[in-house]
């Protein structure tokens, strides 16, 4: 049984690694801003097309 | 031709009158939002439009001019950061309010390339731009987002940065490290909870060293807030709710390290860990804070950054601090006088309907002063200071009083109780250590005396209060009343006298009503409505909109003039028409009340008359808070309104008429001194130090992003009519802490009548603590939003 001290050393040495991974998150500013990514990442990309207006782009999807 | 009322502009979604603006088949109801889309579509960005119908907005106020910009010192300080290449500059957006604000704003690269990158954040209203600023300045920036309708405000507060910066991060980088405790020590506590045999006794000499491990920084880090606030309190003679909480955090870590060290119990680690958690996130709920709305705005906000000094060199922008007594100023239209001058050159026409509520301009001749915060009208004038910024009528008015914290003026119902709390609670304890000393059982006392401090934690009741209040909170902003701290609403319960400023506040800026006096033929409407539409000015548009109906067929309109604060001037099909002031159109009538007179070919037709439009049901609003709480009335205006409002008002309260600011403010000292709790509620600089001095001041805005002066909630317009319903359920919240206040005192007894007999267990602890936690939150939660249904402020 004595493994029960290593596995609970990994144990929170892998939990001090994702409080490491929030403390950056949080110095870094990522939940400075909660709403504005959650819009941006359903803009469409831009399709750099001659003939195509966005008005027929929205009509064929 | 008839234009089907439906059609409504491509660009803001108004109304189209006339198919005057026209563009790729689409109508724009004015030239502002047709160029805006022209802009964007030589840009090939209809994507705009596409993710919002309407996205835009309609410019409504007169443009500023941004030459001041240009000049560096100006410019750099507006500039978070500069290299060979490449400028960063953040700007407050007020327009931001949609998913394709976001995507034009974060596309602005397409629109000029020398703009790298654009971020924007939603809920702060700001964007971020990085520019090259070798292709691009700071002004040609300013002014195509001004070109595009995202108009940023820049004020003098944008420039002189200080004390903005409110960040929670360390809070919750606390938070995270308490979490992280919490979660591990339960985990390690699990084992000796249920129990383990005698041959595993190794591991529970490891597991307290690990608890011990993950409590250290919990109490050094997580819970020094909590040590610290304890100790400015008994400094200051007094005895807050951190105090006990202070009291129990460090016995349960001494407690628990005896008990390791000398390995006589298994100590209570999770319980200190899940108690300091629980209580930075009451904390953190108590602490946040609206981004969108700045309650710390004051009168720099509403000041230009620069202003035109006149110098050997000609008109030159310089900014507003380098302003000096004997400076002579240029302002032109629709610029704001940023300090006490002399009137040398030109026609002042000033209106101050910021400073004191009026909103006929103020005629001046040479020679006068003219106080700082007025704003020209008309031709631009020239001026000589006469008194520096910081010293003028304005500022003055401003800090005439210094801020006021709460902690100074208002007990929250959590701070009176917990003085009787601490005490008790100190006597319980050491009347418990004392009892069982003279049992002559030492160990049992001490063991008595700690339980007693910390299963008396109070925990619980520090939570219950900012739970219940930020429910609430989050209630009246869903409600359109914006309050800006938790304790400010436990202010708005015991509010007994309320005080009522009027322009703005009881009458409504936008719904304005209108009457003409004299008569019209019908094709003479047609003729005024025709000069009206070319003009920009509010009260022209205003006209037209109440003019509405009618024939668009367009009649010729030539030699078109319009003298800014004097009126308009145009031929229409021979006639000679004149819209504007009295003076202006050869009437007769004084300048007293909003008037505009019509003459054709010289001859007065009548004028129309722009009457107060009051909130929507104002009397009925007004009878039903004079059940609870007396009503006052004080305006800065004079008193040609007097009979209308008498009988709004009800007949006990008191209208005053024509007060200075000043005036106002002490008539609020006055109340005070009465010992009423006194809720002043205005809008504008005017009212800035009565808002301030009053129990609570309530900003009335239309537009909740303007400047708010020095108040402690912003009332959104078109909730006047909750009013009422506000001041009940503020009184139901209160009742809400109280009823909470009892459970966990309920809880404290029952955790109690275990701890004096020196038999409470760790597990006992380890499960109370939470359970209370959990059920404060619980009924508080359900409790207040029972109470906000009852008062129909959510729908059921």
């Amino acid at each position: 049984m004595g493994v029960i001290f290593f596995l609970i050393g990994c144990s929170v040495f892998i939990a001090l690694i994702f409080l490491a991974a929030f403390f950056w998150a949080n110095k870094t500013g990522q939940h400075d801003d909660t709403y504005t990514p959650s819009v941006r990442i359903l803009f469409d990309d831009e399709v750099e097309e001659a003939g195509s207006t966005p008005t027929e782009r929205s009509e064929a999807s | 031709m008839i234009v089907s009322k439906t059609t409504q502009c491509y660009h803001c979604g108004d109304e189209v009158s006339h198919t005057a603006y026209e563009a790729d088949g689409h109508a724009f109801c004015c030239l502002g939002c047709q160029s805006v889309y022209q802009i964007l579509s030589s840009s090939n960005m209809q994507q705009y439009y596409r993710y919002n119908t309407h996205p835009g907005k309609k410019k409504t106020e007169a443009s500023v001019r941004y030459e001041y910009l240009d000049e560096a010192a100006i410019a750099d300080k507006l500039i978070d950061f500069k290299n060979d290449e490449i400028s960063v500059a953040t700007f407050y957006i007020p327009s931001i309010h949609c998913s394709s604000c976001i995507w034009l704003l974060e596309h602005l690269y397409k629109l000029h390339p020398a703009i790298v990158m654009s971020q924007s954040d939603f809920l702060k209203k700001q964007v971020n731009i990085r520019f090259k600023h070798t292709e691009l300045t700071l002004r040609g920036l300013v002014e195509l987002l001004v070109d595009i309708g995202y108009e940023p405000k820049i004020t003098l507060q944008d420039v002189i940065k200080e004390g903005r910066k409110f960040s929670q991060k360390g809070l919750i980088a606390k938070i995270a490290v308490a979490g992280f405790c919490f979660g591990n020590s339960m985990m390690l506590s699990f084992p000796e909870y249920f129990g383990m045999g005698a041959f595993e006794a190794r591991y529970s000499e490891f597991f307290g060293w690990m608890n011990l491990g993950f409590a250290l920084p919990v109490l050094l880090y997580s819970g020094r807030d909590y040590f610290r606030s304890a100790w400015q309190s008994l400094r200051r003679k007094e005895l807050n709710l951190d105090v006990p909480l202070a009291i129990g955090i460090a016995v349960l870590f001494v407690r628990t390290a005896w008990e390791v060290l000398s390995t006589s119990g298994p100590g209570f680690a999770d319980t200190l860990c899940g108690l300091v958690f629980f209580l930075l996130v009451g904390r953190w709920i108590q602490e946040r804070t609206y981004h969108h709305l700045s309650f710390e705005r004051d009168y720099r906000s509403y000041f230009p950054i620069a202003v035109t000094r006149l110098g050997e060199g000609g008109a030159k922008p310089v900014p507003l601090a380098d302003i000096r007594v004997g400076d002579r100023l240029l302002i032109r239209n629709n610029e704001i006088v940023p300090a006490d001058a002399i009137l040398l050159n030109g026609q002042a026409a000033i209106d101050f309907s910021f400073v004191t509520g009026e909103s006929d301009p103020v005629r001046k001749v040479l020679g006068e002063i003219i106080y700082a915060g007025g704003r020209q009208t008309g031709e631009a004038i020239e001026l000589e200071v006469v008194k520096a910024v910081s010293q003028s009528y304005l500022t003055r008015l401003w800090n005439n009083e210094a801020f006021k914290p709460y902690e100074r003026n208002f007990r929250t119902f959590s701070n009176t109780v917990s003085r009787y709390f601490t005490v008790t609670l100190l006597g319980i304890a050491c009347s418990v250590l004392a009892y069982w000393f003279l049992a002559g059982d030492g160990v049992r006392a001490w063991g008595a005396f700690t339980a007693v401090l910390i299963i008396a934690c109070p925990c619980a009741l520090a939570l219950s209060s900012p739970f219940t209040l930020s429910a609430a909170l989050s209630i009246f902003d869903k409600n359109r009343l914006y309050i800006k701290n938790t304790a400010a609403i436990e202010q708005l319960a015991t509010i007994d006298c309320l005080v009522f400023d009027k322009t703005g506040t009881i009458s409504s800026p936008s719904a304005s009503r209108m009457r003409f006096e004299g008569s019209l033929l019908p094709h003479e409407w047609e003729m005024v409505r025709a000069v009206c539409k070319n003009s920009s000015h509010p009260l022209s548009r205003e006209l037209v909109k109440w003019a509405g109906e009618g024939s668009s067929e367009s009649l010729s309109l030539s030699e078109y003039r319009e003298i800014a604060g004097k009126g308009i001037e145009a031929i229409v099909s021979d006639y000679r028409i004149r819209v504007g002031s009295a003076s202006y159109t050869g009437a007769p009538g004084n300048e007293k009340g909003s008037r505009v007179y019509v003459s054709i070919d010289g001859e007065v037709k009548g004028c129309f008359l722009v009457a107060q439009p009051w909130r929507q049901n104002l009397g009925l609003v007004l009878g039903e808070l004079a059940k609870e709480c007396r009503l006052h009335l004080i305006s800065g205006d004079n008193d040609k309104e007097k009979a209308q409002l008498c009988s709004i008002f009800p007949p006990q309260a008191d209208l005053l008429f024509g007060r200075l600011p000043i005036e106002k403010m002490e008539y609020i000292q006055s109340l005070q001194a009465k010992g009423h709790r006194v809720c002043m509620f205005g809008d504008g600089l005017n009212d800035a130090g009565a808002l301030k001095q009053a129990n609570l001041g309530v900003a009335v805005s239309d537009d909740i992003n303007n400047f708010s002066p020095g108040c402690d909630a912003i009332l959104d317009g078109r909730s006047f009519v909750k009013l009422p319903r506000f001041f009940r359920f503020a009184k139901d919240v209160v009742k809400v802490i109280h009823m909470s206040f009892g459970i966990s005192l309920a809880y404290n007894l029952i955790g109690l009548s275990f701890a004096v007999t020196g038999t409470m267990s760790p597990l006992f602890a380890a499960v109370l603590m939470p359970l209370s936690t959990v059920t404060i939150i619980g009924f508080t939660t359900v409790a207040t939003h029972l109470y906000a249904r009852k008062n129909q402020l959510i729908k059921s």
